[in-house]
């Protein structure tokens, strides 16, 4: 429709326009900075070189927003818990058991190198209590490893989609982490490395319960398939909180973005398995990617239902987020979450500016507590924080 | 209530640490709390997975655990590595891969409750899978050793010693033979 495409162009026009003055009136990050105590420490309007070597460091593959189905999947990850057969796991364990499973990762490497010359081992215990952090929240360890911090490291693969936590709950745990949905290469590949580590491991492995695992939750298969989604039309039609239920009829569990426990905020969720046991690794990823092509064509009908019916809305809603991501002095958490969510939207729908997915991917990251810190070099106060989200969201965003 | 902190706001927060199992409770307002980190911080699951498992067990709670448990399965030990039933239940992990042994008959229930299901049926370690093959058949040889023996077969039995021998010397230098 001819009307429909002239709102549209006014509302592009509207977001450059916006683009503009955001610019034009954007204070300085000087002007910025005096407002805060720690005004003499940053001098330099640009950038500097160590902010854009850590903004690289926290940035990821799977945040990229390549992938299958990359404006609604997020990413997807594939987690194998495994076990030394004759060990204590680690949440019992000595520290001399601790560090016997650590060697043995070691070993892992040395002995496997034909295959694992581009994975380093990272010793955690090393690691500052905020970059442990950025760690977690890159979901690269757990909450429960960045604690941990006897004999606890990290094999990382130079791409960071590959990774084996050592002396998590398990004595290790293969994890492939990819953009968009590709749960069939997660698995194959978590499997491959899987294979590498069984050749120098003897693993806990039981002829009827499968692999053996500290949580009785985990046992079987050890596997944990999950996708991380993004789902607003369904959050603004209503329909979320009645598909939810249906999936965890299906053994399947939804959560927030960051773990067990945390909100479920602008349609951003991981939803995964749930059994481990008396399915097979294929069965239980396929079930999880079929509920997921349900969910995408549920998304897809309601973003063009909402496209029909409430385009001034939804333009609305996205142009407003992007001027308060843009403008506003505190950001909490929360709000941002559903800010980049709702300006995602707009520009997924083409109701916005062009903002690469990718650089709303590693927005939703790099406004994580641990991030905020670590790109500041200091540990941060939660209102401190909040002032400093808003600096960093309005110097990423374009 | 007043917040435990500052003694000046109401307390609107509640907060239940479990750290190592011990648990503490606290109320608080919503500023102490956000000035604690502790709204900001959401990345920790606020409802411990393993306070189902004790009920399906068939103990209710760990606080009243002595009470519904039998004691002869509270005091149930892995002789590995020492954890007893009761504390599993407590806890919600296994010390070792024995406890799975050890806690046998008690935890196939719990299995079923979990997963609906008892029996692995995916991927089977290389290296594993060939040990377990020899294992087996090294207890099927056993068996009939000992019928061997019971007909007085000893050159039978004899030859069945010599591979029972064979075999275990191959489990113990890692199962890579043929089994």
């Amino acid at each position: 429709m001819p009307e429909k495409k002239k709102r549209r162009k006014l509302d592009e026009d509207k977001c450059l326009n916006q683009d503009n003055m955001a610019d034009e009136t954007n204070p300085s990050p000087e002007n910025e900075k005096s407002l805060s105590p720690e005004s003499k420490e940053q001098k330099s309007v640009t950038p500097d070189k160590s902010y854009n070597e850590k903004i690289k460091q926290i940035t990821s593959k799977w945040m990229e927003g390549s992938g299958a189905e990359a404006e609604i999947v997020i990413s997807s990850r594939i987690r194998l818990a495994r076990n030394i057969s004759g060990f204590p796991f680690p949440p019992l364990a000595s520290d001399e058991h601790r560090e016997k499973v650590l060697s043995m990762g070691k070993k892992v490497l040395q002995e496997q190198k034909d295959y694992l010359s581009d994975m380093n081992l990272l010793d955690i215990s090393s690691f500052s209590a905020v970059y442990r952090q950025v760690l977690v929240e890159k979901h690269l360890i757990s909450p429960l490893q960045a604690r941990e911090s006897l004999s606890s490291a990290l094999i990382l693969r130079d791409d960071e989609v590959v990774s084996i936590m050592i002396n998590e709950e398990d004595h290790f745990r293969i994890q492939c982490l990819l953009p968009g949905l590709q749960l069939k290469k997660g698995w194959e590949e978590a499997s491959r490395y899987d294979d590498y580590l069984e050749q120098v491991v003897d693993y806990a492995f039981h002829q009827d319960l499968g692999y053996l695992t500290a949580c009785p939750t985990n046992v079987g298969t050890g596997l944990r398939a999950s996708v991380m989604l993004y789902l607003p039309a369904l959050v603004i039609t209503g329909q979320i909180n009645h598909i939810l239920s249906a999936i965890s009829q299906v053994g399947l569990a939804v959560r927030g973005i960051y773990g067990e426990g945390t909100e479920m905020v602008g349609g951003l969720c991981q939803v995964s398995n749930q059994i481990t046991l008396g399915q097979s690794e294929e069965e239980i990823w396929q079930n999880l990617y079929s509920v997921i092509r349900h969910l995408i064509n549920q998304e897809r009908k309601a973003r063009q239902h909402l496209l029909n019916k409430e385009r001034d809305k939804l333009a609305d809603r996205a142009g407003r987020a992007y001027g308060i991501l843009k403008h506003a002095r505190l950001l909490n958490a929360e709000e941002t979450m559903q800010f980049i969510s709702d300006v995602r939207l707009g520009v997924d729908l083409g109701l916005l500016g062009d903002v690469p997915v990718g650089t709303l991917n590693e927005l939703l990251v790099l406004t994580q507590p641990g991030c905020l810190q670590y790109l500041k070099g200091k540990s941060l106060s939660p209102y401190e924080r909040d002032l400093e989200r808003a600096t960093r969201v309005k110097q990423y965003l374009p | 209530m007043l917040c435990q902190k500052c003694n000046k706001k109401n307390a609107s927060v509640h907060l239940t640490k479990i750290i190592n199992g011990n648990k503490s409770e606290i109320y608080i307002c919503e500023d102490c709390a956000r000035e604690n980190g502790e709204l900001d911080f959401p990345l920790e699951g606020k409802f411990p997975l393993y306070q189902f498992f004790s009920g399906m067990m068939g103990m209710n709670a760990p606080e009243n655990a002595e009470a519904v448990m039998p004691v002869e399965e509270a005091v149930m030990q892995c002789a590995a590595c020492g954890l007893t039933y009761a504390q599993f239940g407590q806890i919600g992990r296994f010390g070792c891969d024995r406890c799975y042994e050890s806690f046998d008959r008690n935890i196939l229930p719990l299995f079923r409750r979990l997963h609906g299901n008892q029996k692995h049926m995916g991927k089977i370690p290389t290296r594993a899978g060939t040990h377990l093959k020899l294992k087996k058949k090294i207890d099927h040889l056993k068996l009939e050793l000992q019928k061997k023996v019971m007909d007085e077969d000893f050159e039978a039995a004899a030859e069945l010693r010599d591979q029972i021998h064979d075999l275990e010397k191959q489990l113990a230098e890692g199962g890579a033979g043929d089994a």
